[in-house]
């Protein structure tokens, strides 16, 4: 089934400043195939189906709709040449209803005013076919989320009609409403459009795919048939494990007998991770391993006290801990570098040194100012000891490199001389030389007895800090690794096994 | 039933319970006459109300209708005093005049993307001003032709008035109905209050829509102004200071959701005669301070907003 691509992409090259977010992309969709884009959060997978979609501009690079170059400056123009896409939430109204979602724009009219009559009898007209007997005269925010989807895909379909474009459409579906998804799907698929579906739900990427195609830091890892790829392959390719290759680049870590300095029983929350158990020694770091919403963040928020544990206690040697906030948290000498630096952790219009002197703020209170001179001396410090690269502690964070930035993070947590120090993805979106920096740093600290919990979806690196490894799969610690059991074909193994039944 | 009725319902269902009680205390106001009263005295604020109802679809609010309805009646009186101009051509100038005020509102709303909060309060001054410039005293206003606009009515049976203000009012309230749920604007409109990035996504074009919004609550406070001035027979730059909060205050009672989307004009109708029903009871009671009206708004007020919020957590199952 050769069939020449509906929609194809060559050379595609996108950047952002200071980072580069798609390097030489090649993608081709083929008429009447599900095709699967997979890779990690920041692998690129949005960026380029937002190329695709006109929602962003290339850089370079061309996009071919049935052999011709388009070039689309909205989703709107992309939609009238063919390309609708779904995405996970913001779709439709909920507050109209769903003949007014289906036909918006274009409804029927008799002497100037809406037919009502006529339009619902086109809105059920596009829904034929869909296996869905509603009541479209009825809210769109009535109906459940899988309901609402399919209505977002007839709308997409009937107004597009190439290339469907589903990003993230079962994340909040049950299993039930997967499967009335992946029935129009495929029966969209038999009508020959070419659909690209973004997951990171392995399962139903193998139940409904034909091909696939990795990105890993916004390169091409491969495209190959869905059925000549297996799960441990797969999920190789997208954490960058280079099966043939190294072994021994870690050497393997000493196990750590310092006595438990923190120790976590059953804790958990309901709906974000599974009760698990955690011993935190001095001077070792932890990591993190897991895919994509496996719950590693969820995990780092419950010890953080960001979303309190609802079972489980948490002690400090033989003191209980409460944890039911960061302030708590960040009193038991906890900190925390979250995963988006750009929402969660940085405040871009403030000054390094403001930034740096947030948190150490904080904890005295705003009623005893630190002093100009002492926050001066705190931020000169640690752009000295962290290698920051600005200009001068006044200059505003937002101007600074990702690097930079997430140093500016670390100096913050450092400058509150916390124990115990939990990094969620800290080499995300960062060049290759600050990584190595901030690899370094990580094993200084540990040096001088600070613990910590690394996440990381770069197995690699992942590997080469941690002293033990926990492994996550489905909300789930499922695996803890340590010493010469901790190698990155052990983790892969792990998150692959219960996937594969 | 659909839920999004509900509000409408209760409206409704507040305004005949309070007529009940009103006629059990005083029979006499079961009569043609207390509702063409009712219609008449809250005309005005009516038109006003479904402008503003409309804005309040979008997501938007419009500050500068009280000040515009001022404008309006002192542009009238000093134009027909000043000037040879025929009276209608005089209310169409003021018709062009505040429908572009309000364009220009919306304009800079969308092209600025300012809140609507702080653009159309800066109307509201700018209005006002403009009314002082005009005239710092009260204009009387005694053409012929308009006096016979005030004197017009229709003997409702049971001797009612139905005065011509009253009419336009009720007018005005089909008119915004089909506007608002029958056309597609009205369509995009709810669309931009359930949403403004999705309803961009969906192609709604968000930009002529913004500015026919304001556009329509420019129109309708102009014509409102025009009832007003007929009503009073006079041109005042202090008058209708406020107005533009009771209408905002019709509205939500009227069952529409102040963070838009959704809400019904004919519910704004409800809304205005509600209030003005309450102030009519004072009136018959004779002891009652006026300002009890205040206060039972302020108490509906706030019963409607409890009520919104329930319905929200009640929706989306």
């Amino acid at each position: 089934m050769d069939a020449s691509p509906i929609l194809s992409a060559r050379g595609l090259n996108k950047g952002f400043p200071g980072t580069k977010a798609l390097t030489d992309i090649d993608f081709d969709l083929r008429p009447g195939e599900v095709h699967a884009l997979l890779g990690e959060n920041g692998a690129g997978k949005s960026t380029l189906v937002k190329c695709l979609t006109g929602a962003m501009r290339r850089d370079s690079g061309t996009i071919l709709l049935h052999g011709q170059p388009i070039s689309p400056a909205s989703t709107l123009e992309a939609q009238a040449l063919g390309i609708g896409t779904v995405y996970q939430e913001v779709n439709l109204l909920a507050n109209l209803t769903v003949a007014e979602n289906l036909t918006l724009g274009r409804q029927p009219r008799r002497f100037g005013l809406v037919d009502r009559r006529a339009m619902k009898a086109e809105a059920e007209a596009m829904l034929a076919g869909y296996g869905l007997a509603i009541n479209v005269n009825r809210d769109l925010g009535s109906y459940s989320v899988a309901v609402q989807q399919i209505v977002a895909i007839a709308r997409a379909v009937a107004l597009s009609g190439k290339v469907l474009i589903l990003d993230e459409p079962t994340a909040s579906l049950d299993a039930r409403e997967v499967e009335l998804l992946f029935g129009v799907v495929e029966r969209l698929r038999a009508k020959g459009l070419g659909i690209i579906f973004i997951s990171h739900f392995l399962d139903q990427v193998f139940r409904i795919s034909d091909r696939l195609t990795v990105l890993r830091n916004g390169r091409l890892i491969a495209t190959t048939e869905a059925a000549e790829v297996d799960r441990h392959r797969l999920i190789a390719m997208m954490l960058g494990r280079d099966l043939a290759a190294q072994e021994a680049a870690h050497a393997p870590a000493q196990l750590n007998d310092a006595p438990g300095m923190l120790s976590f029983r059953g804790c958990g929350r309901r709906g974000a991770v599974e009760p698990f158990d955690l011993e935190v020694r001095q001077g070792e770091v932890i990591g993190m391993a897991g895919l994509l919403g496996s719950g590693r963040t969820e995990s780092a928020e419950l010890l953080f006290g960001l979303s309190p544990r609802d079972t489980g206690e948490a002690r400090d040697g033989d003191r209980p801990l409460s944890l039911a906030s960061p302030r708590e948290a960040i009193a038991a000498g906890f900190g925390f570098a979250p995963e988006d630096r750009k929402t969660d952790g940085i405040i871009a219009d403030l000054s390094v040194r403001e930034n740096i002197v947030l948190a150490l703020q904080a904890r005295r209170g705003w009623a005893k100012p630190i002093p100009r001179a002492e926050q001066t001396r705190l931020a000169t410090d640690y752009i000295r000891q962290l290698d920051i690269r600005t200009p001068g502690p006044e200059k505003p964070v937002g101007l600074l490199s990702g690097g930079n930035q997430q140093k500016v993070i670390l100096a913050r947590w450092l400058a509150m001389n916390p124990r115990f120090l939990i990094l969620d993805e800290p080499t995300r979106g960062i060049d290759v030389g600050a990584h190595a920096e901030i690899l370094r740093l990580i094993r200084r600290l540990v040096a001088e007895g600070m613990s910590l919990l690394v996440i990381s979806s770069e197995l690699e690196e992942l590997v080469a800090v941690s002293d033990r490894m926990i492994v996550l799969r489905d909300r789930r610690h499922v695996a803890e690794l340590a010493g010469g059991g901790l190698t990155a074909d052990r983790i892969v193994d792990a998150i692959a096994a219960g996937d594969a039944a | 039933m659909n839920p999004r009725l509900l509000p409408l319902l209760a409206t409704t269902m507040i305004f005949l319970l309070a007529y009940a009680i009103c006629i059990l205390q005083f029979p006499s106001m079961l009569s043609t006459r207390v509702v063409g009263n009712l219609l008449t005295d809250n005309a005005y604020l009516g038109i006003a109300a479904i402008g503003m109802t409309v804005v309040i679809l979008s997501g938007g609010i419009d500050l500068s209708v009280g000040s515009v309805i001022a404008f309006a009646g002192v542009f009238i009186a000093v134009m027909l005093r000043d000037t040879a101009l025929p009276p209608l051509l005089v209310l169409a100038l003021l018709l062009a005049l505040t429908t572009g005020f309000g364009a220009a509102m919306g304009g800079l709303i969308h092209l600025l993307a300012m809140p609507p909060f702080i653009v159309t309060l800066a109307g509201m001054f700018l209005a006002r001003g403009l009314a002082y410039v005009l005239s710092i005293d009260s204009v009387p206003i005694d053409d012929p032709f308009f006096k016979s606009l005030q004197g017009a009515y229709w003997l409702m049976p049971g001797k009612g008035r139905l005065h011509l203000i009253a009419g336009i009012m009720l007018a005005s309230v089909l008119v915004g109905a089909l506007v608002a749920h029958r056309t597609r604007f009205g369509a995009n409109v709810m669309a931009l209050g359930g949403g403004e990035a999705t309803a961009r996504l969906m192609g709604v074009p968000i930009a002529r829509t913004t500015v026919l919004i304001y556009a329509f609550s420019g129109f309708m406070a102009g014509l409102a102004g025009i009832v007003f001035a007929i009503y009073t027979s006079a041109g005042y730059p202090l008058a209708t200071v406020g107005v533009e909060l009771n209408a905002i205050a019709a509205v939500v009672i009227g069952g529409t959701l102040l963070s838009g989307g959704s809400g019904y004009v004919v519910g704004t109708l409800i809304g205005v005669l509600t209030m003005g029903l309450i102030q009519t009871y004072i009136v018959f009671d004779g002891s009652l301070s006026s300002w009890w009206t205040k206060i039972v708004i302020g108490g509906l007020l706030f019963l409607f907003i409890l009520l919104q919020k329930a319905l929200l957590r009640l929706g989306p199952r």
